[in-house]
């Protein structure tokens, strides 16, 4: 009787092996999904135009990411209907960074490598652009980023754009709230030291602050990944007013831990703090978050726009839900994409960016917006107040003339 | 000074986690000499565990601090019961079978383990922050007043729930039957099976229990710090809670609590001290850590409760 039977040795040696190559080649051949950018490049030059979209569709972000798309996907799909532009329809290919800086700058080599991509939304976190642009810029690909405010992000080249303002008036909006409205002299600043945005918009706000006659009491820093802020919390206990230009992920934790340290003063923040989950992170409604302000660069209740409204309605039929700044600053981003390739009458890459560069007085649902010299828009910021579940508008606080 | 108490509290707190997860990471290394670098991993899937068990029993704010532990201890209870599960499962499929392989080998499979709990809770939950609902009361109802110090009820049952916890393992380590098989296997493991000792049964175990501290831990964290809950949670505490074990004398259990309570304090003042001229020492919160251990270790190279166990040949 013979009888086969495999010892364990042997049943591993050949097992393993050959379960490894299974797996290591089904993942090195990558499908030809709706995402796959790199070579993707399909029929794009014939009916399409091909526009890429990096955004943080998941992770610590994720809420900005979705919400940026959205407003992206509205626009594509009312331009479609409408024609489409130069006759081609267009065809936004978004791919996933995953909140990650080293990852978007992967993702944008991707589009910078596919001649189809001829030009490039992105992004909201200003890290993530800062990471992305020298890739697109040497690649001579318009960038436009719908919501960074770091300044360094359009200092990159002259392909970077951006259709919302930078910090150095977004901070000089919440120092001008806080010293006009809530009366404040003496606050504190609790800042991100890894975000290039929390650390640029915490150093204008500094500035500012003081240049209005304030104090700032203690400037202390935090990271991101910690989840224990009481330390940095206690210093700043004693301020009428703590500024925390971060990203709503961590704000919701550190208002929860200033609340029970019994820090009663409103806290107030940039636009990062734009999220749908901001106030789930605080505990709920009403809760650490209740009554704080943030800057903004659009409010849904804003009724001086009628675009704004027609935007609300479209966006709210089409998801579900009102649209937050960002998604309205997404949407803009595409529909000034979309008017920079009308006018420049190709859908080519350099002629995209001598238009953009030319875009005077656009109407916007986010505003009137003008790219100046520094391809960045000068627009009104809004102050929203954390009420409920809710964010209320507050005010509108223009530009300084000439600024 | 009051901002120095302060501190202190929020040291402790601090410090009580990184201990029950040093626990673990000390136990294994004790009857297995391996380094368990998934047990950092564990902590982030009770958080998880304990997160979706919490929406799934609908917890809510309760208005009383008796109230909200009666609500908290079957989240933690089940919590503790899956994680020590996982690390059974664990062992017995990537560890027991490297029993006879070089250490290298375990400790290879042990952050390929890592990485694999770590990407599927990416690939199953999500990687999008999520928060523990709140079930202790907030504001002002949560928090204790002494003098100018302030401590939040939280804070307190975080601390007094691990004490808890490390007084049960210390009773199960020193006075049971299992608890002495464990001391002898980590002391000399083949002497132990000489003796009669089942080995393998001892090692799950040992893996069981540290897995069940480690998870609970992650729903004392979870739901007592209002920290976001995301895959990579585990990373960066695992390594801390390896640094405070190694710091108190890796296989050592008092070592592993000493550990994680200097490791919590001190980042706890790095953090909250102000800043001196232009220099700003919370900045370096996590460099603390580090610079402990090579400290530590220089003048100790064993740990502070550790013994140096020469290899004799």
């Amino acid at each position: 009787m013979v009888q086969v039977r495999l010892s364990r040795n042997a049943f591993f040696r050949l097992l393993a092996p050959s379960l490894a190559a299974a797996c290591l080649l089904s993942v090195g051949c990558k499908p030809a999904d709706n995402g796959g950018a790199a070579g993707g490049g399909s029929a794009a030059a014939g009916g399409e135009i091909l526009i890429g979209h990096f955004a943080s569709m998941s992770g610590d972000t994720s809420t900005f990411g979705v919400e940026t798309d959205n407003g992206v996907r509205l626009a594509m799909k009312e331009i479609n209907e409408a024609g489409g532009i130069l006759g081609k329809k267009v065809r936004v290919d978004t791919q996933d960074d995953q909140s990650k800086p080293e990852e978007a700058k992967t993702v944008v080599t991707g589009f910078a490598a596919d001649p189809n991509v001829v030009a490039v939304i992105g992004e909201v976190a200003s890290t993530r652009s800062l990471n992305a642009a020298p890739v697109l810029q040497r690649a001579g690909i318009p960038m436009v980023s719908p919501s960074s405010t770091n300044p360094a992000v359009t200092k990159v080249g002259d392909y970077i754009f951006r259709v919302c303002f930078i910090d150095p008036f977004q901070g000089s909006v919440m120092a001008k709230f806080a010293r006009e409205d809530l009366k404040v002299s003496r606050a504190a600043i609790l800042r991100d030291q890894q975000s290039d945005y929390s650390v640029g918009l915490a150093d204008v706000f500094k500035r500012e602050f003081e240049k209005l006659g304030g104090t700032v009491i203690k400037d202390v820093s935090y990271n991101a990944k910690d989840h224990d802020f009481r330390s940095q919390l206690a210093q700043v206990k004693d301020a009428e007013a703590i500024f925390i230009p971060g990203y709503y992920g961590e704000v919701g934790t550190i208002a929860r831990q200033a609340r029970e340290l019994g820090i009663k003063a409103p806290l107030m923040g940039g636009d990062g703090w734009d999220s749908e989950k901001l106030i789930e992170g605080a505990g709920g409604a009403g809760k650490a978050l209740e009554g704080c302000y943030f800057s903004n660069h659009y409010s849904k209740d804003d009724k001086s726009n009628e675009r704004s409204q027609k935007f609300v309605e479209a966006y709210t039929k089409e998801y579900g839900k009102a649209p937050s700044g960002l998604a309205a600053l997404g949407y803009d981003a595409m529909m000034i994409v979309a008017d920079a390739i009308k006018r420049g009458g190709a859908a080519e890459r350099d002629k995209i960016k001598e238009a953009l560069a030319q875009t005077k007085d656009y109407p916007a649902v986010t505003g009137d917006i003008t790219i100046d010299a520094n391809r960045n828009a000068t627009k009104p910021a809004v102050v929203l107040e954390i009420q409920g579940a809710e964010f209320v508008y507050k005010k509108t606080i223009q530009p300084e003339a000439g600024a | 000074m009051d901002q120095f108490l302060q501190q202190i509290i929020n040291g402790v707190q601090l410090g009580s986690i990184y201990a029950l997860i040093a626990l673990g990471y000390t136990m294994v290394y004790g009857v297995l000499r391996l380094i368990n670098f998934a047990h950092g991993d564990v902590f982030m899937i009770g958080a998880f565990v304990g997160f979706y068990a919490a929406k799934a029993l609908k917890l809510t704010e309760q208005p009383t601090l008796g109230g909200a532990l009666l609500t908290l201890l079957p989240v933690l209870l089940l919590t503790m019961a899956v994680c020590a599960l996982l690390g059974l499962v664990i062992e017995r499929f990537a560890y027991r079978p490297l029993r006879r392989a070089p250490r290298l080998t375990a400790l290879i499979t042990a952050i390929g383990v890592s990485l694999f709990l770590v990407n599927s809770a990416q690939l199953i939950f999500g990687a999008d922050p999520k928060f523990f609902p709140s079930v202790t009361p907030q504001g002002e109802a949560g928090t204790l007043q002494l003098g100018r110090v302030t401590i939040a009820k939280d804070q307190m049952i975080l601390v007094i729930s691990a004490a808890l916890l490390m007084a049960v393992l210390t009773y199960i380590v020193n006075h049971t039957r299992m608890g002495k098989a464990m001391r002898a296997v980590s002391h000399d493991a083949d002497a132990a099976a000489l003796m009669g000792v089942n080995i393998d049964r001892v090692i799950a175990f040992t893996f069981g229990l540290g897995a069940a501290l480690a998870g609970a831990g992650g729903v004392l964290f979870a739901s007592l710090t209002y920290a976001k809950i995301l895959p990579l949670m585990g990373v960066q505490m695992g390594l801390k809670a390896f640094v405070a074990a190694v710091v108190g004398g890796i296989g050592s259990i008092p070592g592993a609590m000493l550990g994680g309570l200097l490791m919590g304090l001190s980042e706890s003042f790095v953090k909250g001290a102000p800043a001196i001229g232009g220099f700003e020492p919370s900045r370096f919160a996590d460099a603390v850590a580090f610079i402990l251990l090579i400290v530590v270790l220089l003048i100790r190279p064993a740990g502070l409760l550790g013994r140096f166990a020469p290899e004799k040949v």
